[in-house]
């Protein structure tokens, strides 16, 4: 009996083409035939983009060519694209082949406002309107001035079901997908909010989702909803906690202070501390066991941060560049589609991730993006369901060459300087903040590439630090065809992600250059006692995912946080197989070790809303838990186990509890 | 493949060339006609999702009930019903238990809804030492009530519903170790193709408070601080 990495029975004939993909492309990465043109000139390559001697390779790389190459193809040659031979999930075959590279990335308009909402906005639920919402605003009742119940901005947004193209080959058809509307219409992902810390802002979210019935489902979904606002320090009730959702024809406001923590506590006379100031969330859908489909079906978008040093404009305070011109949010999914008829298909019955094979970004299957030879900031967003990326910029014209670009945000947060380099890593609900100067490429084309071999919903198939040399093997693999295993693929071998096409004619750039080293926030200190270390272990027990042997309950508050008061959390993962991207809610967190060593790696150096947490690996960090009253959950962000039970409740109180191993 | 769709769906096969001989030979109008026609028969994108549900999942594979009857996984116990799904085997004295006793308790919570408006199916492991009478007997240990049945067949055919509804782990050498087997419920309403899962061993009224999101998915919910 034969088996392929997921562990499904297949042919002998199958299984042989999957070890002679597997052999092929381990041959050509050893003799450093990873480019196209290499192969090409090798005469592995046909003109019509058939591989002739090496029948059976993976086309990942394929699929992702050049334009000008792929319009030299005859028709036909279409067949070589797209297709994903070994990584596909589940039960599903590869998505039909697409051009790479048509669309422009669609960027997302910012959220429109309105001037009043009808009916006003109470302080209590109102519950006679349709209101779903857990308590009354915490904020306005702390501070009525500085928080008026009907704050000055207001958002009145549908979630609804639309219909739109992912790519414009037709190969796809229109798509029918959730998204949000702020009145100029549904999209997916959702307006981007341009937010600003010491303006209050709610947003009235109106489920306006078709009802349930056979007719409208496309497969998967579950029109119930709660959005939750990603990272943002959040009073509970406003927070979009997985166990409060609502049907069609309800609603939630929800109060966003857009306020620094500390400022009810321990920076009450500064009102909050800037150092912990955020820069880039996200919001999403959260209904608990659906997330990961109702995310999937397109309930995502921005929500950008700004103060007066993070102000959006490059003539001012740390003189980042302009948003939304030079400073552009990137939503990266993973999706599959249905071989034959082409509709977006989730995989319901998979336990332990879900990969796609089409790359999506702002909603759009590998999109270009015409760009000027300046400096941008990027706003890169894993939205999931379970895929970790590990982006480089790579010129195909020269593979050999590392195009190092600045990492300046981990999650949310700015760091307190610019760190230069070669790749970024990011997991499911990480975000990553990054500068690219083009300056140096005009004239050229570039693509942001995803480089990181992942073979399954486990999570990298080696797994080693960010600053994993090309071709490590792995240790932690299992499976038929995972061993030896490269923890990166070889430059241009990995998934072109977003192609960037630099303009050659020059312009001015007036935004920081971050080779001079400038100094962004401090990092809060993280000497202060803890009053309790807890202890959370992720694990699996007969294919359920559990946080310390317990399953999430929506009914059951886990322990009790005292409010503020200073905690650490270990998180052990001692499964040996899985990376676990691990999220709290209301507070952030600073690593202080892992395995008991300091962190390293620069994305490990910030303050973070979401850790990975490795195989075998026990990471301890440090929290405030400040401000806000009221239930919170921690739970792993690969959606598929959030989804099945890795999640657990907990609630700040005034007297909390000592429950080490909650 | 149900029979309507199977009809729909040669229809929309057969029409298909013809449109394409229309755009050669004739004007705008008849193409469009032949599109729209093409299209009516074209199964929609909720019946091509149940279809691929169907296919890819809940194979019609024969199984015999508890009681001896002989019954087909798709068409008699998954079609237009809303449904519990977990597998155990007889002599499985670490997970099964736990997950059997704890669903025991969930059909008492869900009440006169399982049998006439929602089905517990329990799937045997290793058909090959569960045969009707034993699951009966099985069944009975636990005081499993009307609506709630215990199910087992041949062993490719069940191997073949583990799978399709997702109960296996990436490595075949942990998938094989029938010790470590998948401890979770599946559940869902078919005709909505409404589907997720818990844990068997989850809190027995959070497990059926879950199930009953099936049974009335316009639930509105809020849990207090």
């Amino acid at each position: 009996m034969y088996y392929n990495v997921f562990g499904e029975r297949v042919s002998r004939r199958r299984f042989k083409q999957m070890c002679d993909a597997a052999k092929n492309r381990r041959e050509l990465i050893a003799a450093g035939l990873t480019g196209r043109r290499d192969l090409f000139k090798m005469g592995l390559l046909t003109a019509g983009g058939a591989l002739v001697a090496k029948r059976g390779l993976s086309a990942r790389a394929w699929g992702q060519v050049d334009p000008s190459i792929t319009a030299k193809q005859s028709s036909g040659a279409n067949a070589n694209t797209g297709t994903n031979q070994n990584c596909v999930p589940g039960n599903q075959t590869a998505s039909p082949p697409t051009k790479p590279f048509l669309d422009p990335l669609p960027i997302m308009p910012l959220t429109r406002r309105v001037a009043a909402l009808s009916p006003t906005p109470t302080l209590n639920p109102n519950t006679g309107a349709g209101e779903v919402r857990a308590a009354a605003f915490q904020a306005p009742i702390i501070n009525p001035n500085a928080f008026p119940v009907v704050p000055g901005i207001l958002y009145n947004i549908h979630q609804r079901q639309f219909t739109a193209r992912q790519t414009s080959d037709t190969t796809l058809p229109v798509q029918t997908l959730w998204g949000f509307d702020d009145g100029t219409g549904a999209r997916s992902p959702g307006p981007t909010y341009q937010a600003f810390y010491g303006k209050p802002q709610l947003t009235r979210n109106i489920n306006s989702l078709p009802p349930v019935t056979q007719v409208n489902n496309t497969g998967f979904g579950m029109p119930s909803v709660t959005t939750h606002l990603h990272n943002a320090h959040n009073p509970s009730e406003s927070d979009g906690n997985p166990c409060d959702f609502y049907t069609a024809g309800h609603f939630c406001d929800q109060y966003y202070p857009n306020v620094l923590a500390g400022f009810n506590s321990d920076h009450a006379s500064t009102f909050g501390d800037v150092n912990e100031a955020l820069s880039t969330l996200w919001y999403h859908d959260h209904r608990v066991d659906f997330t990961s489909q109702n995310t999937y079906k397109g309930l995502a978008g921005f929500y950008c941060l700004f103060n007066q040093f993070d102000t959006g404009d490059s003539s001012t305070g740390f003189h980042l560049p302009d948003f939304p011109q030079f400073d552009i949010p990137l939503l990266f999914a993973d999706r599959v589609y249905d071989p034959t008829t082409g509709d977006l298909v989730f995989d319901l019955f998979n336990l332990d991730g879900i990969l796609g094979d089409k790359f999506l970004v702002n909603g759009m299957i590998q999109p270009f993006l015409n760009v000027q030879p300046r400096r941008y900031r990027f706003r890169l967003l894993d939205t999931g369901p379970s895929r970790f990326y590990e982006f480089f910029l790579t010129n195909l014209q020269s593979t050999g060459t590392t195009n190092p670009f600045w990492l300046i945000g981990t999650d949310g947060n700015l760091i307190p300087h610019p760190v230069q380099v070669q790749s970024v890593r990011i997991g499911p609900a990480e975000r990553v903040d990054v500068i690219i100067d083009f300056s140096k490429f005009a004239g050229k084309t570039l693509y942001l590439e995803n480089r990181l071999n992942q073979l399954n919903g486990q999570g990298p198939a080696a797994v080693d630090s960010q600053v994993a040399a090309q071709n490590a093997t792995a240790t932690e693999c299992s499976g038929v065809l995972n061993s030896n295993q490269p923890a990166i693929l070889a430059a241009g071998a990995g998934n072109l992600v977003l192609q960037f096409r630099v303009s050659s004619v020059p312009c001015t750039d007036d935004s920081v250059d971050p080779a001079t080293n400038p100094s962004f926030y401090r990092l809060p200190s993280t000497n202060a006692p803890p009053r309790v270390v807890r202890t959370f272990k992720f694990d699996r027990l007969n294919g359920q995912w559990s946080i310390n042997g317990q399953f999430m309950d929506c009914n059951t508050f886990r322990f009790a946080v005292q409010q503020n008061s200073v905690e650490q959390w270990l998180l052990t993962n001692l499964t040996g197989d899985w990376t676990h991207p691990v999220h709290i809610h209301l507070e952030e967190h600073q690593i202080l070790s892992r395995n008991r060593v300091a962190p390293t790696v620069p994305a490990d150096l910030g303050r973070k809303d979401v850790t990975q947490l490795h195989p075998n690996e026990r990471a301890l960090l440090f929290f405030r838990f400040r401000d806000w009253l009221g239930k919170y959950p921690i739970h792993c962000h690969n959606v598929v186990h959030e989804d099945h039970a890795m999640m657990a409740l907990w609630h700040v109180v005034q007297q909390g509890d000592e429950i080490l191993v909650p | 493949m149900p029979e309507v769709s199977r009809r729909k769906l040669l229809g929309w096969t057969a029409l298909a060339p013809l449109a394409g001989a229309a755009a050669f030979t004739a004007g705008g109008a008849a193409v469009e006609a032949a599109e729209q026609a093409a299209e009516a028969q074209r199964p929609t994108t909720s019946e091509r999702a149940r279809q691929r549900i169907q296919h890819q999942h809940l194979p019609n594979v024969p199984l015999l009930t508890h009681e001896g009857k002989q019954v087909r996984f798709y068409d008699d116990l998954i079609k237009g019903k809303i449904v519990t799904l977990n597998f155990f085997y007889t002599r499985c004295d670490e997970i099964c238990p736990g997950v059997t006793a704890n669903l025991a308790q969930v059909q008492k919570l869900l009440g006169a809804d399982v049998g006439s408006k929602l089905f517990m199916y329990s799937f045997s492991l290793k058909p090959e030492e569960d045969d009707v009478a034993t699951i009966r007997k099985y069944r009975s240990l636990f005081h499993a009530g009307p609506g709630w049945t215990f199910l087992t067949g041949k062993p490719a055919d069940m191997e073949q519903i583990r799978r399709g509804i997702g109960f296996q782990y990436p490595d075949p050498a942990i998938d094989r170790d029938k010790t470590q087997h998948i401890g979770n419920v599946r559940y869902g309403n078919e005709p909505l193709m409404l589907w997720a899962a818990c844990p068997g061993l989850a809190n027995a009224s959070y497990l059926a408070e879950s199930i009953s999101w099936m049974l009335r998915p316009e639930t509105n919910r809020i849990q207090k601080s």
